[in-house]
């Protein structure tokens, strides 16, 4: 079956965005995805004759890119991070959980084409570890439990939310805004976790900033008199030790 | 004196829908673009020369001297010049992009305006790596805002400026972070590194003159533009000049993003962290990714610029400090890691695909203490093949883990061939093992209580 005219309008929309067509290819193997549910061999097709490529030379690109999967995905796609700092930090057991638990092996989908499984690299969260992906969005400091009731609810088709982004939908809409077409949901989820401004906070508490910048010490003085009072100490005394140590 | 903490990149991430551009507009946005509007690109450049800002993406290289490779403008042959940005953020343990991105877009995309005005490009790309879905959102929705705004398209606030900028989602390929396959990736093609000379500046994108720079340095570029190259030159180090984010992981209380001027040490950031897991003790760290050598609890006063960690025998990198306390087994972290440089391997030179391979077989066998003493040597040996001999970096990273962990821990290698087998518990390494720690629920606000 080939893809709908409406599909290679896109595609087209997609190459059009670059000053060479060609450049268009990840995002339109991303939109393909989305259409077909995995990089189908006349998805390839379709690239090939929008871009006047060999369907060969798109198949070489598709098949080097982890994101771009030759077998049918399921409606959700769930990646637990198994790289070092997520695997120590229990993102193995979690792994190891999920696979019992819904009967399926490394890049597998379940019997009822739910969720497909698979062990990711590290995905930019290592604050937040252990850290498990829905359709690439961020599901932070999970435990087995966590991501146990998270694959329920998903299979239960239960309303979901990341917890750094937006409701889950599924991950054909994602690939679709991966593809550049937005889907309306930016404006959910909020613009950092806690572990994104622990520093922020910190210095906020302690009347740090950097040169010139008052922002951060004008709302000092009501929230932690004492902090700024301990923190002013302690910096005084370094400063103190500095200057002697400069003396020498 | 600088105060320990500097939040500058990361001083607007708090706000109540930062990543909007009328937050971004309260705060001040866009008026760096304004003033560097008002200065020659040449001047832009010289004020970012100046700031002494290196590279944030690990090399560390001087931004300003990078814009200053291009070759200067030929009217006999006129090529398009282009700026790239690499948000591509996949080196283990690196988490400070995509924050920024997700947070305050907005800071990234001015940059890129004024960064290509400097270099005199018409057309910018923001590679940003394709597994993170809402920053992704975040990040064309700050681009559709600032087209709509007038600071990008045409005749930018009226100067005659134009600039179009695209964002592009990859695919899930670590090594399209290394800048040359990353082009690769931006043309349509698998992403290899390319052979260099000629180097980007002068053959880059579709073979035209082309500046890749690291999303947080081109970030950078709007508060020293605004502020001045003095104001940065003066937080920092002689050499590493000005403030950096220090993503802090693993075993401490209060994993999360640091903003200070480059320098601190580990000691401060872990004192400022809350200290080590309680009953626990530091056991080795990274200072800038996996690809870093490790450093133990001897390197805690190390300064974290650029020489400081050189001189220990390390790298900066990308500030990315995996923590790691004595309930973690050092073999199998390492084994890890090497896994991961064996899939990510590109393929393209011996060195790297056949020897990732060899490393992670060598690696299993001394893990499940099947192996023998020699395959220390072994693992020393092949590494000592790969590093230096691999076409980019990502051969030589890979050794980084395995050589720095028999330099300190070679004692725990053997450990596993006494013991036959690992001898720690891995559970005991786990987030929920400590009892400080509250078990964490699934919602977003609960997920994080444990702070």
């Amino acid at each position: 079956m080939s893809l709908a005219p409406e599909t290679y309008d896109e595609l087209r929309e997609i190459a059009g965005r670059y000053p060479q067509a060609r450049s268009g290819l990840l995002p339109m193997l991303h939109l393909v995805q989305s259409v077909e549910g995995r990089v189908t061999p006349e998805g390839i097709e379709a690239c090939a004759s929008v871009l006047g490529l060999t369907a060969a030379e798109v198949s070489g690109v598709a098949t080097f890119y982890t994101m771009y999967k030759r077998h049918p995905v399921g409606t959700h796609h769930v990646g637990v991070c198994t790289n070092t700092l997520c695997a120590v930090m229990g993102g193995d057991e979690i792994f190891a959980c999920l696979r019992e638990k819904l009967e399926v092996g490394n890049d597998e989908t379940t019997a009822d084409g739910k969720i497909t499984l698979e062990h990711i690299e590290c995905n930019a969260a290592c604050d937040y570890a252990p850290v498990v992906m829905v359709n690439w969005e961020f599901f932070d400091n999970q435990t087995p439990e966590s991501a146990s009731q998270l694959v329920d609810d998903l299979r239960e088709g239960r309303e979901v939310v990341a917890s750094r982004g937006a409701k889950i939908t599924s991950w054909r809409e994602a690939e679709r805004v991966l593809a550049g077409f937005e889907d309306g949901l930016v404006d959910e989820g909020s613009a950092a976790g806690p572990a994104s401004v622990v520093g922020l906070e910190l210095a906020r508490e302690r009347g740090w900033a950097a040169p010139g910048d008052t922002r951060g010490s004008v709302e000092v003085p009501q929230q932690m008199p004492e902090a700024v009072e301990e923190a002013d100490t302690s910096r005084a005394e370094s400063e103190t030790i500095a200057e002697e140590a400069s003396d020498d | 004196m600088t105060d320990t903490l500097t939040p500058v990149l990361t001083a607007n991430w708090a706000d109540d829908r930062a990543w909007t551009l009328s937050a971004y507009a309260e705060q001040g946005g866009y008026d760096a673009l304004d003033v560097a509007l008002g200065m020659s690109p040449e001047e832009v450049q010289t004020t970012v020369k100046d700031s002494g800002l290196r590279g944030r993406g690990g090399a560390g290289f001087p931004t300003g001297v990078k814009w200053g490779f291009l070759p200067p403008p030929d009217p006999e042959n006129p090529k398009p010049r282009y700026l790239v940005v690499n948000a591509d953020e996949s080196e283990p343990g690196t988490c400070k992009d995509i924050p920024l991105m997700m947070a305050s877009p907005h800071t990234l995309v001015e940059g890129v305006i004024i960064s290509s005005y400097a270099i005199r490009a018409e057309r910018a790309f923001i590679y940003v790596r394709g597994e993170v879905l809402h920053v992704i959102r975040r990040l064309r929705a700050a681009v559709r805002e600032a087209y709509e705004a007038g600071h990008l398209g045409t005749d930018i606030h009226g100067s005659g400026y134009d600039l179009e900028l695209v964002v592009h989602a990859g695919a899930g390929a670590y090594i399209c972070g290394e800048e040359t396959a990353l082009l690769d990736s931006l043309e349509g093609r698998r992403g290899q590194p390319r052979l260099r000379p000629p180097f980007p500046a002068v053959a880059g994108l579709y073979a035209s003159p082309t500046v890749i720079n690291n999303a947080e340095s081109i970030a950078s570029v709007p508060a020293i533009v605004k502020n001045g190259a003095d104001w940065f030159a003066g937080m920092g180090t002689e050499k590493s000049a000005g403030f950096g984010i220090f993503s802090l992981s693993g075993h401490v209380k209060k994993p999360g993003q640091y903003e200070a001027p480059l320098g601190i040490t580990l000691r401060e950031l872990i004192d400022l962290a809350g200290g080590v897991r309680e009953g626990h003790e530091l056991k080795f760290w990274t200072p800038g990714g996996s690809s870093t050598p490790l450093f133990t609890d001897e390197h805690l006063d190390v300064p974290l610029d650029f020489e400081g960690v050189q001189a220990a025998g390390s790298m900066l990198g990308t500030r990315a400090l995996q923590i790691f306390d004595d309930s973690v087994c050092v073999v199998r972290a390492v084994l890890r890691w090497t896994e991961f440089y064996k899939h990510e391997s590109c393929g393209k030179c011996t060195p790297c695909r056949e020897g990732t391979w060899w490393l992670v077989q060598v690696l299993e066998r001394l893990e499940k203490g099947d192996g023998e003493p020699g395959d220390l040597d072994l693992l020393l040996d092949q590494c000592d093949n790969i590093l230096g001999r691999s076409f980019c970096a990502l051969g030589d990273g890979a050794t980084s883990p395995i050589t720095s962990s028999i330099k300190y821990f070679r004692d725990e290698y053997l450990a596993h061939l006494e013991h036959g087998g690992c001898p720690f518990d891995a559970r005991k390494s786990t987030a929920w093992a400590d009892p400080v720690v509250e078990p964490v629920e699934t919602t977003p606000e609960e997920a994080v209580a444990h702070d």
